[in-house]
């Protein structure tokens, strides 16, 4: 077997924050109408096979150490682990939603994730996404664009958030993330 | 700039998060209709000064369609609702009659 490639070798950048390109990471796309009861039932039996978590609320993730589920529409969760475990995860949430519609798809390949780590974090997001910072609570993962292509971000910890994107403009991205994150750009709206 | 909350996921949209779908609840006419009628809802809208419904989707987002009613001469959004009606719902009517004396409700 090969060794799994991020598109940008890990890439780093230091300027107004830190940017990494932090993957490989496993992500696993599940779709199934969550407001539905039935489903729904199926669906937390999934997650927590797969990763060990809750369904998280609308519009929130829940994340503990490699693991995550994130809401990302009424019939949408991403789920993430350790990149070598998404078949294993793939696996057992089709075994649990075997019974309802549902659809389970390993798209660890298909994206690219970036971390964002100093004070300023949330001030380069801003000059990129259409988000209001101070409005975002902080178990909320926010669907949105950077610039021209859609994006997916959440806070990890203090200071330091994770965007998630298509792998297909990686370099798109972290090329924005940069501009946005030049030292001697920074704004101080935050 | 216009900003409309997804009733889906909840989030306050900026506009350039949004992809306009045009008139809301518009009744599709197909192969057995007439010229005229296919005609009419390929190319008549009502282009109101005023209170208008449309529809919308969320498409750097949660994707979902939905619906929105707002006034295109201030830009003012009364509210937005569910995709899945084929009107507007009675308390969003009620509500913009009482902002718009004038409005004679949705037809
Ligand atoms: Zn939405």
């Amino acid at each position: 077997m090969s060794d799994p490639v991020c598109a940008l070798n890990n890439a780093v950048f230091d300027g107004l924050v830190r940017l990494e390109e932090t993957g490989p990471r496993g992500m696993v796309t599940l779709r199934g109408d969550l407001g539905a009861a039935a489903v729904l039932k199926s669906v937390q039996k999934a997650v927590k096979d797969a990763t060990g978590l809750p369904v998280p609320a609308v519009r929130r993730i829940v994340l503990q150490k490699e693991y995550g589920a994130g809401w990302m529409s009424p019939d949408e969760l991403l789920l993430m682990m350790p990149y070598d475990e998404a078949g294993r995860a793939v696996k057992a949430a089709d075994k649990a939603l075997k019974a309802v519609h549902s659809l389970v798809v390993n798209v660890s390949d298909a994206r690219s994730v970036f971390r964002l780590s100093g004070a300023a974090a949330p001030e380069v997001l801003a000059k990129l996404a259409p988000v209001d910072f101070t409005a975002m609570a902080p178990d909320e993962i926010r669907r949105s664009r950077l610039a021209q292509v859609p994006a997916a971000f959440w806070r990890v910890g203090d200071d330091t958030y994770d965007v998630v994107a298509f792998r297909s403009v990686s370099s798109y991205v972290f090329e924005l993330l940069k501009t946005a994150a030049a030292p001697g750009s920074g704004v101080g709206f935050y | 700039m216009l900003i409309l909350e997804c009733p889906y996921c909840g989030v306050k949209a900026d506009e350039t998060e949004l992809h306009p779908g045009g008139e809301a609840h518009l009744k599709r006419f197909g192969p057995e209709s007439s010229d005229e009628e296919f005609e009419a809802y390929l190319f008549e809208r009502k282009n109101r000064k005023g209170v208008h419904f449309e529809r919308w989707r969320h498409v750097y987002g949660c994707g979902k369609w939905f619906h929105a009613a707002r006034a295109t001469d201030t830009l003012e959004v009364f509210g937005t609702y569910s995709a899945q009606t084929n009107a507007p719902p009675d308390d969003l009517i009620k509500k913009i009659k009482q902002k718009r004396p004038d409005f004679g409700g949705y037809e």
